[in-house]
């Protein structure tokens, strides 16, 4: 929200700021697996954002009365800790964590099966550790590689990508500095990357219509680049654990393996 | 979730009549209910306004308060959005604090305001580093029949173009019932929701619509052609096509509004 004074040029010869092109992520590295107790979990890092997710049922919904009989129920909680942004942040969860959580939930809806698991609800819990701009659609990408390690049953896996404006430059994957750009526009979005139906858009910032267009092309270009992420992290891991199940090793690949 | 049987055959109903081209009321698609607009509805407010859209019915208050300039920013004002769906206004509404639908509604709205730059925060300081002027907007519903976000945005809208700012005395107290001026807007944002329901796009969604619909999504515009706030809630989806849709509707339907501010 603070605007800087003197005028910093956001993009220059084609190179942002931290060296990246206009149309380049930030590192990302996504690991499933990582948490032994939940049905499904996902450690992820990109560039400066840690986030890790875990996924909890189908199980039952209680109180009861929340129960819905023809499908799951999402919950979907997105915290971020106290020392994961520069002022120490109030461990309470605030309005954004609130609208977060049930934007993000609604976009995972679309993805799964929620008919086959009436009366119960799944889970998502999604912690951000350290933060530098996109932490929502970060979070976003570990919960659904989470879900797919737990074996529930997806249309598709939700890809997720910020894309928005910088010192009047149409960029991908936004970082704080550029976020903090006087005209910065911001806009988290979401996708089904087969079909791309967009299950998440939301958007702060003055933006016309023609620069829309192209941020939209932008955005389901950098969904379709984490979605090969996504995908990769959990070839790794269910492909090693075939590998090992082949050999005749007593003790691993107990049911705590999931699907 | 409690599943209320007569709801869900009114949804059904909709869904119906939305397949065969029509909805229950017979409006358009396109179409808005009656919109009226009464401002001044409160003496104490800075500035008020109560906005029925067909029976939905929401009161918007605005006061401005001396506070504290937040440390990043001395010399910049600030505005605080909140909303609450009075338990009066539906038996769904339950008193207690704002849960999740009520603070997204308000952000929306605030993001509207806020990144359309409306209102100029550098020109709600007092005395740089010491005290700038808080624009309080405050909503609450009276009758929930459905597009709560859409007779919000116009009723927080209405009543920012109604209110006076306060005259101040001696440390920054305010001197009651005298005024230094209007607050002056330099845009006229307005948020414009279009709801999906059975893969038809429709505007200003009833309450049994919004029961029926898929999926939403709102744009915040503004009448010199920007986009100032997206957001799509509900469970369904839209594709790229149906988005762009979506917003040239949100651009034409503000204008409408605007007119009958």
């Amino acid at each position: 929200m603070s605007k800087k004074e003197e005028k910093t040029e956001y993009v220059k010869n084609g190179k942002r700021l931290d060296g990246r092109g206009t149309e380049e992520l930030r590192p990302l590295k996504i690991e499933v697996g990582v948490l032994s107790r939940a049905d499904g979990s996902c450690a992820l890092e990109w560039g400066q954002n840690k986030v890790v997710a875990a996924v909890y049922g189908p199980r039952e919904a209680l109180p009861k009365h929340i129960q819905n009989p023809y499908k799951a129920l999402v919950d979907y909680q997105y915290r971020m800790a106290t020392f994961s942004v520069p002022d120490r942040k109030n461990p309470k969860p605030g309005r954004r964590e609130m609208e977060i959580s049930k934007v993000s939930g609604e976009a995972l809806e679309k993805a799964i099966f929620l008919e086959r698991f009436p009366n119960t609800t799944i889970d998502i819990f999604v912690e951000i550790l350290d933060s530098n701009a996109g932490t929502r659609v970060a979070a976003l990408v570990a919960a659904s590689a989470a879900l797919a390690d737990a074996g529930i049953p997806m249309r598709d896996m939700v890809s997720a990508v910020g894309v928005g404006k910088a010192g009047g430059e149409i960029i991908l994957d936004l970082n704080k500095d550029e976020e903090d750009a006087p005209d910065a526009v911001d806009i988290p979005m979401a996708i089904l990357p087969r079909t791309e139906e967009i299950v998440l858009l939301q958007m702060d910032g003055l933006l016309t219509p023609e620069e829309w267009k192209k941020a939209l092309k932008l955005g389901l270009k950098g969904c379709k680049q984490v979605y090969e992420v996504q995908k990769e992290a959990l070839r790794k891991k269910y492909l090693e654990a075939e590998k090992e199940e082949s050999e005749p090793n007593t003790e691993t690949a107990t049911q705590e393996e999931g699907e | 979730m409690a599943s209320d049987i007569v709801l869900d055959l009114r949804a059904d109903k909709v869904i119906e009549a939305i397949k065969l081209g029509k909805r229950l009321d017979n409006r358009k698609f396109d179409e808005y209910r009656k919109l009226k607009i009464t401002k001044n509805i409160s003496e104490n407010a800075n500035g008020s306004a109560r906005v029925l859209l067909g029976e939905t019915d929401v009161i918007a208050g605005i006061k401005m308060v001396p506070g504290d300039p937040f440390p990043d920013t001395p010399k910049e004002g600030s505005i605080s959005v909140g909303v609450e769906f009075l338990p009066l206004a539906s038996p769904l509404f339950e008193p207690g604090p704002p849960r999740e639908n009520e603070t997204e509604l308000a952000r929306v709205v605030d993001r509207g305001i806020r990144e359309s730059k409306c209102l100029d925060f550098e020109k709600l300081c007092i005395k740089e580093g010491e005290k700038v002027w808080v624009v309080f907007i405050d909503m609450y519903t009276m009758n929930d029949d459905g597009n709560l976000f859409d007779a919000c945005s116009i009723a927080a809208l209405s009543a920012l173009l109604e209110t006076k700012i306060p005259k101040l005395g001696d440390e920054y107290k305010i001197v009651k019932g005298e005024y230094s001026g209007k607050l002056h807007l330099a845009r006229k944002p307005l948020l414009c929701t279009t709801t999906k329901i059975a893969g038809h796009l429709v505007n200003d969604a009833c309450f049994a619509e919004e029961k029926a619909m898929e999926a939403r999504f709102s744009v915040a515009t503004t009448e010199d052609g920007y986009m100032a706030a997206y957001q799509k809630g509900g469970s369904g989806s839209f594709s790229p096509k149906e988005i762009d849709e979506c917003i040239d509707l949100s651009f034409a339907k503000a204008k409408e509004i605007r007119k009958q501010l």
